[in-house]
């Protein structure tokens, strides 16, 4: 008999349905990977599976079968019973699922204490077990420290403790990795991995990330508007994917696609001239002793996990931050106010980099208005030429933000930066917060607009993957320097540099 | 729909009391000053459905007249309040450094004096009357909206949206305009909501203690204060002016809260 069985699960918020028709099945000590987009629906089905639905959903039909038991007709107050002790949870979020008034070490304890599981001197010393087991040196400091003291890998080991402290038969880790650096990511996934393997328990692996789940997993379910669009052994999926929802994912999916390195043009000018940038914080060198040169039209990348100093070189060369030494010289660009015309920065997070009053329109003009850029006709003209280009439909000129998915805005962000035609543009992790497909799309239409425009790009990400395909060279920042640079064919096939090197394994590939 | 309905009934007393002021002779044929020496004292009935005072006026007359008074008074005191506490809190919030430190200072100073003696301060001051009671009140609600627009200002100033203005070439002052302020109106448009109502009872007090309308003016806080003497024997002359002030000011809490939720 199988663990876990979901039959024809149907879930809705407020009455709209978000998943329909789910089925699949979890044997003991399998892994089993639910892949799709942000919206497919798969977090939901995970959340149905413990009982963690938010106040507005609602299970309409369909069986969760765990042992025998259908889980879907039971109380709340009866779910207790079986979260932690036969299904544990690893959360996405480290920085927001530990409490942090209380010590790591009482967090742990509490889901013992709650199952009743020994008195308090047994409950401690399992507490600290637990701890070195999850591969936290000193775990007796650890266990009286509070999750702010901890780093983010740091704080997911602590919530793999406490998933694995009633040894479960099952675990459902809902995109346990997404907020982590790639290094750590790596050890993470190895860590849950060595537990399963030791206690034979099974896996539920939630992601977006199909690299991810293509190395870890048995089985693969691929999930797309709510409905399951392809499932089977993850190799027979891979090899010879049955539906074409999943092909393209796969195709998309930067690090499993092996594009042709983009290689510099000779005899260019450079661009941009960083040289010896320092940027300290109240003792702290962020960034220490920076220097790279961008050839006109090309892409620059700055790679670097959190904390590496990537983003804060990246705003010193915008000049929205001030080095504390050394200089950042941009061929062309003037002072003042038409630096701005020159240089542009797209952000991160598509969602935040957006007036949420604003109308599109008013959104892609606004640069043009602030440099007084021809009358009103004129720049109506040119924000249309420009939503063209990024392949928007005029219809959002009069929408707002909120109206728009992720890739929309990020497309919107990118028209603003064109929109008073500079020459450089400096894309900060521009396209981390997309999903694959869309993330493919946008790299396309950064290709294609620097080779229609000229543009040369500074493109600062922590995914190697994405590196590869959309860069010429690469400079790899690790506690603030650069410890290696090159073009990018010649870092990513022979790295000089112990940490290029571990970057470059840490990045998930496909046990093919 | 509960919730709902709970709006519903709570702009009610709002429309109506502002209806009375725009439009006394609907609702009343009364005279509010001249009274019917006659028929003093009567209580609630049909034909004077708030009862008459002491000189034979109808109190409900009275009461719809009054409105006016009370309810300018509070949209100049709201008016003074916001206008001011925004334009502190915009400037504490935006400027940063010295200048931010030194506004809020003084902004604890005016939240550590109790909001009555602030009013009563200034009305010394400027003298009474109406008008400068409900500047008084205004400017006891200054340091309130000043402190909750520059915490929302600072707030806007660290998003994305407004690097990214700044990074379109946008000039300081334009980008305040054009995304920080509207961006950071939305509670404090709610607080003014609030402020209303409590602007009405701030008002009212110190009309009842004589700082507000002259006499014979219907002017709510007065009306209570003027019934005081006869409340072991006409209890409606305290009370229902006292009712509808209480009306007034749940009905623009719960409208506040409306606002809020809705940002």
């Amino acid at each position: 008999m199988s663990l876990l069985e979901v039959c024809d699960l149907a879930v809705s918020y407020d009455g709209r349905r978000a998943v329909e028709g789910i089925s699949f099945a979890v044997e003991p000590g399998e892994v089993v990977a639910v892949v799709g987009e942000s919206g497919s629906g798969k977090s939901t089905t995970a959340h149905a599976v413990i009982g963690l639905l938010p106040a507005n959903g609602a299970v309409d039909a369909g069986r969760i079968l765990l042992g025998g038991a259908d889980l879907a007709t039971w109380s709340s107050k009866r779910m207790e019973s079986v979260r932690g002790a036969q299904i544990g949870l690893i959360p996405q979020d480290p920085s927001s699922s530990l409490d942090p008034v209380k010590t790591v070490g009482a967090q742990i304890a509490e889901v013992l204490r709650i199952h009743g599981r020994g008195d308090r001197r047994a409950i401690r010393r399992r507490v600290v077990d637990l701890l070195a087991r999850v591969g936290l040196p000193d775990p007796e400091r650890r266990a009286r420290q509070y999750p702010h003291e901890l780093s983010g890998g740091m704080r997911q080991r602590v919530l793999i403790a406490i998933a694995i402290a009633l040894e479960p038969r099952l675990i459902i880790a809902d995109e346990p990795t997404s907020a982590l650096d790639v290094t750590v990511q790596r050890r993470i996934l190895d860590l849950i991995d060595d537990l399963r393997a030791e206690s034979g328990t099974a896996l539920l692996l939630v992601t977006h990330d199909l690299a991810v789940a293509a190395g870890r997993s048995d089985r693969l379910v691929v999930m797309r508007g709510g409905r399951i669009e392809e499932q089977g052994p993850t190799k027979q999926v891979l090899a010879s994917p049955a539906a074409g929802y999943t092909e393209r994912l796969l195709n998309d999916a930067p690090a499993l696609s092996a594009s042709a390195f983009r290689d510099p043009p000779d005899g260019a000018g450079p661009a941009i001239v960083v040289r010896d940038l320092v940027k300290e914080f109240k003792g702290f060198r962020a960034v220490d002793g920076v220097s790279f040169e961008v050839t006109r039209g090309t892409t620059h990348a700055l790679v670097g996990e959190s904390g590496s100093g990537k983003t804060t070189t990246a705003r010193m060369v915008v000049r929205f931050a001030e080095p504390t030494s050394g200089t950042v010289s941009i061929a062309g660009a003037g002072e003042g106010r038409a630096f701005r015309r020159h240089v542009q920065l797209v952000h991160q997070n598509p969602y935040g980099s957006l007036d949420p009053r604003q109308s599109i329109g008013d959104i892609v003009e606004e640069p043009l208005r602030n440099f007084r850029l021809g009358d009103r006709a004129e720049r109506r003209a040119r924000v249309l030429d420009l939503l063209e280009r990024v392949a928007l439909p005029q219809d959002v000129l009069t929408r707002r933000p909120r109206e728009l998915s992720g890739g929309q805005r990020q497309r919107v962000a990118i028209a603003r930066a064109l929109a008073a035609g500079p020459e450089v543009v400096v894309l900060d992790e521009a396209v981390s917060a997309l999903d694959v497909t869309v993330q493919a799309q946008i790299l396309d239409l950064l290709e294609q607009l620097q080779r229609d425009l000229g543009l040369t790009y500074l493109f600062i990400s922590h995914d190697l993957a994405v590196v590869r395909q959309i860069s010429h060279t690469v400079s790899v920042m690790n506690k603030g320097s650069i410890v290696e640079s090159g073009t990018t064919r010649q870092v990513f096939t022979d790295p000089r540099h112990e940490y290029t090197r571990e970057l470059l394994a840490a990045i998930p590939e496909p046990a093919l | 729909m509960t919730r709902w309905g709970g709006l519903v009934l709570a702009w009610f007393p709002i429309a109506l009391v502002v209806l009375w002021a725009v439009a006394p002779g609907l609702f009343t044929g009364y005279d509010p000053i001249a009274g019917v020496p006659a028929e003093k004292l009567q209580a609630p009935s049909a034909d004077h459905l708030f009862g008459t005072d002491a000189v034979g006026r109808d109190l409900f007359a009275r009461v719809v007249h009054g409105s006016v008074h009370s309810l300018t008074g509070a949209f100049v005191a709201v008016a003074v309040g916001l206008v001011a506490g925004t334009l502190l809190g915009l400037l504490a919030g935006s400027a940063g450094g010295v200048l931010d430190d030194a506004v809020m200072r003084i902004v604890d100073v005016l939240l550590s004096v109790p909001g009555l003696l602030l009013a009563l301060t200034v009305i010394i001051l400027l003298g009474p009357g109406t008008v400068n009671v409900a500047i008084a009140v205004g400017v006891g609600s200054v340091a309130a909206f000043a402190r909750l627009s520059r915490s929302e200002v600072v707030r806007v100033r660290r998003t994305d949206y407004v690097e990214a203005a700044f990074g379109s070439g946008g000039r300081f002052l334009a980008v305040l305009w054009r995304h920080v302020l509207p961006n950071s109106l939305g509670p404090v448009i709610a607080l003014a909501a609030l402020q209303f109502g409590m602007a009405i009872l701030a008002i009212s007090t110190l009309s009842f203690l004589g700082y507000g309308a002259e006499p014979p003016t219907p002017e709510w806080g007065l009306l209570i204060s003027e019934g005081r003497n006869y409340l072991a024997t006409s209890w409606w002359l305290t009370t229902l002016p006292g009712a509808v002030v209480v009306a007034v000011v749940l009905a623009a809490g719960r409208v506040s809260r409306s606002l809020r939720r809705h940002e």
